[in-house]
């Protein structure tokens, strides 16, 4: 991929070691390996889709970019800027540029706060404006996520699921953030209103050039609003490519299963099954050379002992996996 | 729980009133039971306050010809043992009971709540260790810990309070807290933190406001045991000291000795300590509704 413009984020060899603690003297007798060495990076205004099945470490990914979980190891790279070294005071301007907006809408309002002073928070945190030019901010916010600024003085529990994904994104935008993670953000949502959700995120990048780390588990709506697709498993990234190429012409075993796993509108359309068999094997004890290898049905001998390594195989479409 | 409109009135919408009176109005029509508990509790409070004005006897005369009065005629509630008017007394211990009641209660809970937040919170090594203490305070029974500590401080009211209020803090202490472990996993917390909100911050305006409804429970749970605890004390010689009234030592001193003889003794202050429990608990559930903004549509 050539790049002729520094990416916003830049993440590289990032990985999240979970101690698992035991005993009185709370000793350490293992890890879980939910992110083990990711490297990608996303463009102002760019989405990246990070799609995988549940406990692949997506979601850790996502807090540790933001911070919200210290990474164990790795650089993440703000507009050229290392933030796993900053000190608590001096990350502090550096969340402005980076919000998160989480999946399930009902437990990401606190229930005893009112929305506008909900959206107005992380106002009030950097100290933005004057009381009265925060109330106009959180209006005009409101109206940008499509709520009525009449509805400020309500409680999180008398909007919908739908409005309070809203309220949840208009907090996200409160301070202009160049970057949001979306963490799952409509698949607590019903269908009709995913795509109200969906098309307000797709708006919202248009107007004010955002860029996303959109986390899903829901290979249609990654499609929908991508750019570019990472795909992971246990930990890694397996597959990282461009979406038309990914999904037209899908490198890993991995992928390919994923995606013969969408279920197709049209029952006449017949296509061939590749089924993935089993679980995920547990992160603690990840199988040794390509983590996907017991459940590969294209398995080699040396897909037991070694490694693959992400590789470019087609302009902006990487893979790893030995066989490609 | 009326926080001013910030914005013009076309920004109010849905069921908030504007005005605090208006607010009261609607709260009482809503939780009935809750006006019920503080009018027994502002009885008992006002009881209290002009105990000197209210009661019709002094409580301390002795009068050896009324020894033990029937209920009626002056002794409304009848006599004790030594003359001494029941319903004068019990007046006058509102003020001992109540201050214990509320004191102890206060200040345990207040200082549980804090020590919980902060363990839940903070965890780690913080946690670890005053977690084992808490332990070690719970091994002790409430009496015996409230023995040894006005046993050491020496009796007074104030020594009381504190006795009685140092035993209620394991308790809460680990009720906050493990409520708090649960909160602090909250996205809004998350989010909270993605902003760059100061831990300290987050813990007060995120955290602490959501452990209020078990808080309350337990608070006005314990506002009952806290008078009784003060009657045991005071029976053993231990809490707030003689002639001084309190409903706990009216109540414990004639139990044994009188409640075949002039059962007055032991109805009258039972009564009025059941009664404070009792309007208390009303209280604290109707707060508890009230302060849960999403009780309120």
């Amino acid at each position: 991929m050539a790049m002729d413009k520094t990416p916003l984020i830049e993440v590289k060899n990032l990985r999240k070691f979970f101690p698992i603690k035991k005993g009185l003297l709370r000793r350490t007798i293992g890890h879980v390996r939910a992110v083990d060495g990711v490297n990608f990076s996303i463009n102002p205004g760019e989405t990246l889709g990070l799609v995988g099945e549940s406990g692949c470490g997506k979601t850790t990914v996502g807090r540790v970019v933001l911070r919200l979980i210290e990474p164990s190891d790795g650089a993440i790279e703000v507009s050229g800027r290392d933030i796993t070294t900053l000190g608590r005071a001096e990350l502090r301007p550096m969340r402005r540029q980076m919000q998160i907006v989480f999946q399930d809408p009902f437990s990401s309002l606190n229930p005893r706060i009112r929305a506008g002073d909900i959206v107005g928070e992380p106002l009030k945190v950097h100290g933005v404006g004057d009381k009265k030019e925060r109330q106009e901010r959180v209006a005009q916010l409101f109206a940008r996520v499509g709520l009525r600024p009449a509805q400020m003085n309500n409680y999180p529990h008398q909007f919908s699921g739908g409005q309070r994904q809203r309220i949840s994104i208009a907090r996200a935008l409160a301070l202009d953030p160049g970057f949001i993670v979306a963490d799952e953000p409509v698949s607590a949502l019903d269908v009709s209103i995913q795509a109200q959700v969906i098309n307000l995120l797709m708006d919202l990048q248009r107007d004010s050039n955002l860029a996303y780390l959109f986390i899903s588990h829901n290979l249609a709506v990654v499609e929908h609003i991508s750019h570019r697709v990472a795909v992971m498993y246990l930990g890694r990234i397996v597959e990282y490519a461009d979406k038309a190429s990914l999904f037209a012409r899908p490198q890993h075993p991995y992928t390919e299963a994923l995606l013969a796993a969408v279920p197709l509108p049209d029952p006449e359309l017949q296509r061939t099954k590749v089924r993935v068999d089993g679980d995920v094997p547990s992160p603690i004890r990840p199988p040794p050379g390509c983590h996907f290898h017991p459940r590969c049905r294209y398995a080699e001998a040396r897909c037991k002992v070694e490694a693959p390594v992400l590789k470019e195989i087609a302009p902006g479409h990487q893979v790893a996996c030995h066989l490609r | 729980m009326s926080t001013p409109s910030p914005a013009a009135g076309a920004t109010r919408e849905g069921p908030i009133t504007p005005g605090l009176l208006s607010d009261i109005f609607y709260l009482m029509r809503r939780y009935p039971l809750g006006v019920a508990g503080a009018i027994i509790m502002s009885g008992f409070v006002f009881a209290a306050v002009f105990a000197t004005w209210v009661a019709p006897l002094d409580p301390f005369t002795t009068n050896a010809r009324a020894s033990l009065a029937k209920p009626g005629g002056v002794y409304l509630m009848g006599a004790d043992m030594m003359g001494r008017d029941v319903l004068s007394r019990l007046i006058h211990g509102a003020r001992i009971s109540l201050a214990v009641a509320l004191g102890a209660t206060l200040i345990g809970s207040g200082l549980g709540a804090a020590i919980g937040l902060a363990c839940g919170y903070l965890g780690g090594w913080f946690d670890l260790i005053v977690q084992r203490i808490t332990e070690v305070m719970q091994a002790l029974p409430l009496l015996v810990m409230a023995l040894v500590i006005t046993a050491s401080l020496g009796p007074s009211l104030q020594n009381t309070i504190i006795a009685i209020a140092i035993p209620l803090i394991p308790t809460v202490s680990r009720v906050i807290r493990s409520n708090v472990l649960s909160l602090r996993e909250m996205p809004y917390v998350e989010a909270a933190k993605a902003t760059g909100m100061s831990e300290w911050r987050i813990a007060i305006i995120h955290v602490l406001p959501n452990t209020l409804a078990p808080l309350i429970v337990l608070a006005t749970a314990q506002l009952g045991s806290t008078i009784l605890t003060e009657a045991s004390l005071s029976f053993l010689g231990l809490g707030v000291p003689e002639p001084y009234p309190s409903w706990g030592r009216m109540l414990s001193e004639s139990a044994a000795e009188y409640v075949r003889t002039a059962p007055w003794l032991v109805i009258y202050p039972g009564l009025v300590i059941s009664l404070v429990v009792f309007g208390s608990n009303l209280l604290g559930d109707a707060l508890r509704d009230a302060l849960d903004p999403r009780q309120r549509d």
